[in-house]
């Protein structure tokens, strides 16, 4: 695979990356990358992945676009109201990158159906709003042997950690349950900030530069700009990657 | 000398703001006791029936005390512990 003069210009900083080069732009341009969730944190991962020039993005959301979601969804705007979010999130990837291919899914992903709709993607951004659709996303990463890079917020605080199975926990493994049901606060400069770091932490991964951060999540405050970084195990009796589950 | 504990900000209107809270060394479940005593409330926010909520994480230091002995594991003088709950929200 190779790419054209007006992508080499375009890509031409980023190459510049030690490590990067024109191959990694090219292991970008062959990949797959499953966006879950066309929202706060899913607005500036689709966006940062596409200008970087991901190969192909599968964009993932059931819901239609609500004026109360233009505080920080910024593949949004108010021209779009009522429609699908992840058609509207292809028209603005489209529009920053006539190069990326981004295929829509407007299913609201459930345990029947979330293998077959992340299907053969290299990795799964899990920029949901809720545990319950975690969780199957991650279930299915682990059965899939794909990475996930697991972010989420609420008001001005974020996490984030890289999950990669056998290697490191997944997120049962981090958080058995889920927290209550609530309409979260937020402001839109979080997610933009986690969703940024997702996806940094996936280009990472698709070009082999750096390190992901595994076996650690991170936790942000920033109302005090605090970043912390905690450890994370394996829990052995873990339901989905444990030494009794089905997918060791 | 005593143990410095995070409070997360969602559990901040029970500690009138306070982010960080002073207790008594022991071990984990003796600090959250002392901390219900003192914020009424915050105990069943954060265990219950003597068990840690598990979407509530608690670091001693950098470390889960899941993998260490639970809510029984022992927090000396100048251990910090956070807590920190799962949160949903994309």
């Amino acid at each position: 695979m190779r790419f054209s003069d007006n992508e080499a210009k375009r890509y031409h900083r980023q190459i510049l990356i030690d490590g990067w080069g024109e191959e990694g732009q090219i292991k970008l341009k062959k990949s797959k990358v499953f966006i879950a969730g066309a929202g706060g944190l899913g607005s500036p991962v689709s966006i940062y992945l596409a200008i970087a020039g991901i190969g192909k993005i599968i964009l993932c959301d059931f819901d239609t676009l609500d004026l109360t979601n233009l505080n920080r969804q910024i593949l949004h705007d108010h021209t779009r109201l009522g429609l699908n979010k992840a058609l509207s999130g292809k028209l603005t990837i489209e529009n920053m990158n006539p190069h990326v291919e981004v295929k829509t899914i407007q299913e609201k992903i459930l345990p029947e159906n979330v293998d077959n709709i992340i299907n053969d993607a290299d990795i799964v951004v899990d920029c949901m709003d809720n545990f319950q659709t975690r969780y199957l996303l991650n279930e299915s990463a682990i059965k899939k042997r794909i990475p996930l890079v697991y972010g989420s917020i609420r008001g001005m605080d974020g996490m984030l950690s890289f999950i990669q199975h056998p290697e490191t926990p997944c997120l049962r493994c981090i958080f058995p349950e889920a927290p209550p049901a609530e309409l979260f606060p937020v402001v839109g400069a979080t997610p933009g900030i986690i969703g940024t770091l997702q996806a940094l932490e996936t280009i990472k991964y698709l070009t082999g530069i750096g390190f992901n951060i595994k076996g650690k999540l991170l936790v942000m405050d920033g109302s005090k700009m605090e970043f912390r970084i905690f450890k994370i195990y394996k829990d052995p009796k873990c339901p989905v990657c444990g030494d009794k589950s089905q997918s060791t | 000398m005593s143990v410095k504990v995070r409070i997360p900000t969602p559990l901040q209107k029970l500690t009138q703001g306070q982010d960080v809270v002073e207790c008594k060394p022991g071990m984990i479940i003796e600090l959250i006791h002392e901390l219900d005593n003192r914020f009424p409330g915050i105990g069943e926010r954060i265990s219950e029936g003597g068990k840690i909520r598990r979407f509530v994480n608690i670091y001693l230091n950098e470390e889960d005390i899941r993998f260490i002995k639970a809510e029984e594991t022992e927090v000396k003088e100048g251990d910090e512990v956070s807590i920190i709950p799962a949160i949903a929200g994309g």
